[in-house]
């Protein structure tokens, strides 16, 4: 036993100075555990741009692909289908796509980059279920005086023909527009917008 | 010679003391009636997870690509492979049915009260970790509808403000719900999880011996040292551990045998339950195992409709009832997180519904069948009366933790009687 007389503040400052390196390498160890849960290389690398073959797409047809594993819908609008959008303006939530749910590319009147083609990932932004594409008319039964638009059967969620989401529904926002771009006048790449990587 | 060896342990590590301080001499009201063979069930039914559980890991193949032909193999090539199997997933089940008993049991006869509060909170902790159990466990045979409601729960965390897209990213492991988040999810169900849970059953029983069990009068049994006349403490040997800080009534036996046996009366009922359901009924018209589960999952294609298992469908309505996204989340959550609060809600004295105003007893009744239909709303095909349906109960289900804080301050009780026989 050492007979220097105890002194408190060193005590003190050893004690948390201590505590402090040992909390950083807590952290430090932690770093490994929480990052392992990131998507792997692999699932990156699976989650790569997609090209696809818009050729073959008849007027009012829906082309659907998987894109990082998700459904990608293509739909080839019909001028009539294009006029008609306009007037579901009033029954929507955001008619004017203010929210972030699509490439600044698409922030207009259609959602598209080219307005024949609409290009919409198939997921509904409630709670992740996939709408089905109601045409012909099929829609009406749902909203009175709108014949085509997309239904969720999980919480009845309505989009429009620009993937626009009807008022007094569960999904909160529009459906998502992933990056495209056209490669050519028949192909589409999804995943990176146009000069982007 | 026997008795020279259990001396011989017992110099070593305490085996008779604990086995003694925690059954042959632990006073337990006696009056506990059948309300209180739940949490004995429960431990019995946590065993059956467990054991079954570990056999099943044994064959199962926790890959994007082989868990769902690997359950069938189970099922179809596996020696009594089918019996494992409906075991773990009617126990599954059955650990929510006990539990919820359990809960209710604790809930009318106010045994979350003071002294009880933290035995509350650990019961409550290990209601959410076997939430979280559940639902691990439902998403790795990788049906349509472990696919689709990992996809429904999963994505709640996308409502989070800023970080939540990229939680959502980080708990899948990918963009989507994919191999990677049935692997972790594998990880979780049959390691930490189960830990957890045993952890806190553990900590919820020295929390329970510690403060003693609560019975249906809502009376203490472990009186002030002192306080009692030696004809009125109980004739039973327990264990000095309690007599030497309390003066324990004459209302009180051993728990074992007492209570033991009782207990296994109640098990041969339950496991005559069990097995009905087990071997005639296992997916008992696809409350238990839904059907679309029956087919492998397909992120392209959406079931017509989407349910959690039944024990979630109360929680689901409530999502459900609210229009907004991110209210929702935090409106089910907080249907949690009251439920925690309850021993700081109620602040009336007097514990059992026994001895409480008829405004408490009504509240209680009408909670449970709010609930229940709550459950009814969460797990039927969305209709719009539903929606209304499921507004007015989300109400009523939060009205009850609001008018229990209101009235069970001044509430009028009856007297409370001295013993429990009297």
């Amino acid at each position: 036993m050492s007979n220097t007389p105890v002194n408190n503040d060193r005590r003190r400052f050893l004690t948390a100075a201590t505590s402090v390196v040992g909390g950083v390498g807590v952290v430090g160890a932690a770093v490994p555990f929480i990052a392992s849960w990131n998507p792997s290389a692999k699932a990156k690398a699976a989650g790569a741009d997609i090209e696809v073959d818009i050729s073959k797409i008849n007027p009012g047809q829906l082309l659907r692909v998987e894109w990082r594993s998700k459904p990608v819908w293509i739909v080839r609008r019909t001028p009539e289908l294009l006029a008609s959008l306009a007037k579901n303006d009033d029954m929507l939530r955001d008619p004017n796509s203010e929210e972030d749910q699509q490439p600044e590319f698409a922030r207009n009147e259609y959602r598209s980059l080219k307005e024949e083609y609409l290009v919409l990932v198939g997921i509904c932004t409630h709670l992740g279920c996939s709408p089905q594409h109601l045409k012909d008319g099929a829609f009406a039964a749902h909203t009175e005086g709108v014949n085509d638009g997309f239904f969720c059967p999980c919480h009845g969620s309505k989009f429009d023909m620009a993937g626009r989401v009807f008022q007094g529904v569960p999904a909160p926002l529009n459906l998502v527009v992933p990056p495209y771009y056209y490669i050519d006048d028949n192909t589409l790449l999804i995943g990176s917008e146009e000069g982007a990587a | 010679m026997w008795q020279n060896l259990l001396d011989w342990i017992e110099y070593r590590i305490p085996m008779m003391r604990v086995a003694k301080m925690h059954a042959m001499e632990y006073p337990a009201p006696k009056n506990m009636n059948f309300w209180y063979v739940f949490g004995f069930l429960a431990t019995i039914v946590l065993i059956n997870q467990i054991v079954t559980g570990i056999w099943l890991t044994m064959n199962f193949e926790p890959s994007a690509e082989r868990a769902f032909a690997s359950v069938e193999y189970i099922m179809r090539e596996v020696d009594y492979g089918y019996i494992l199997r409906y075991m773990h997933s009617t126990g599954a089940s059955a650990f929510f049915i006990v539990v919820y008993m359990h809960m209710f049991r604790g809930m009318i006869y106010g045994s979350y009260q003071k002294p009880r509060e933290l035995l509350w909170l650990f019961g409550m902790f290990i209601y959410l970790a076997l939430m979280a159990e559940a639902f691990m466990g439902y998403v790795l045979p990788w049906g349509q509808m472990s696919y689709w409601g990992a996809q429904v729960i999963v994505s709640l965390f996308s409502a989070i403000p800023v970080i939540g897209p990229d939680l959502v990213i980080w708990i899948q492991g990918d963009y989507v719900i994919s191999g990677a988040t049935l692997n972790r999810f594998f990880a979780l169900h049959v390691i930490a999880l189960p830990l957890v849970i045993v952890i806190l059953v553990f900590l919820h029983i020295v929390a329970l011996h510690e403060v003693g069990s609560n019975n249906p009068d809502g009376v203490e049994v472990k009186r002030k040292k002192g306080s009692l006349k030696e004809e009125e403490k109980t004739k039973f040997k327990m264990h000095e551990y309690y007599t030497s800080k309390y003066d324990i009534i004459d209302d009180v036996v051993p728990f074992f045998p007492h209570i033991v046996l009782k207990d296994l009366v109640a098990f041969c009922i339950f496991l005559l339950l069990f097995c009905y359901v087990m071997f005639f009924n296992p997916e008992m018209g696809g409350y238990f195992l839904e059907h679309p589960n029956f087919e492998i999952a397909n992120p392209l294609k959406t079931p017509e409709h989407i349910f959690p298992v039944w024990y979630f469908t109360p929680f689901y309505a409530i999502l459900k009832a609210v229009p907004n996204k991110l209210m929702g989340v935090c409106a089910m959550f907080l249907a949690i997180i009251f439920l925690f609060l309850i021993p700081w809600l109620d602040r009336s004295k007097v514990k059992s519904w026994r001895y409480r105003s008829g405004l408490h007893k009504w509240n209680l009744l009408v909670f449970a069948g709010v609930f229940i239909f709550l459950g009814y709303l969460g797990g039927t095909p969305q209709e719009p009366w539903k929606i209304t349906a499921s507004q007015i109960l989300t109400f009523m289900y939060f009205g009850f933790f609001g008018l229990m804080w209101l009235y069970s301050k001044n509430e009028v009780t009856k007297p409370l009687p001295e013993r429990i026989t009297k």
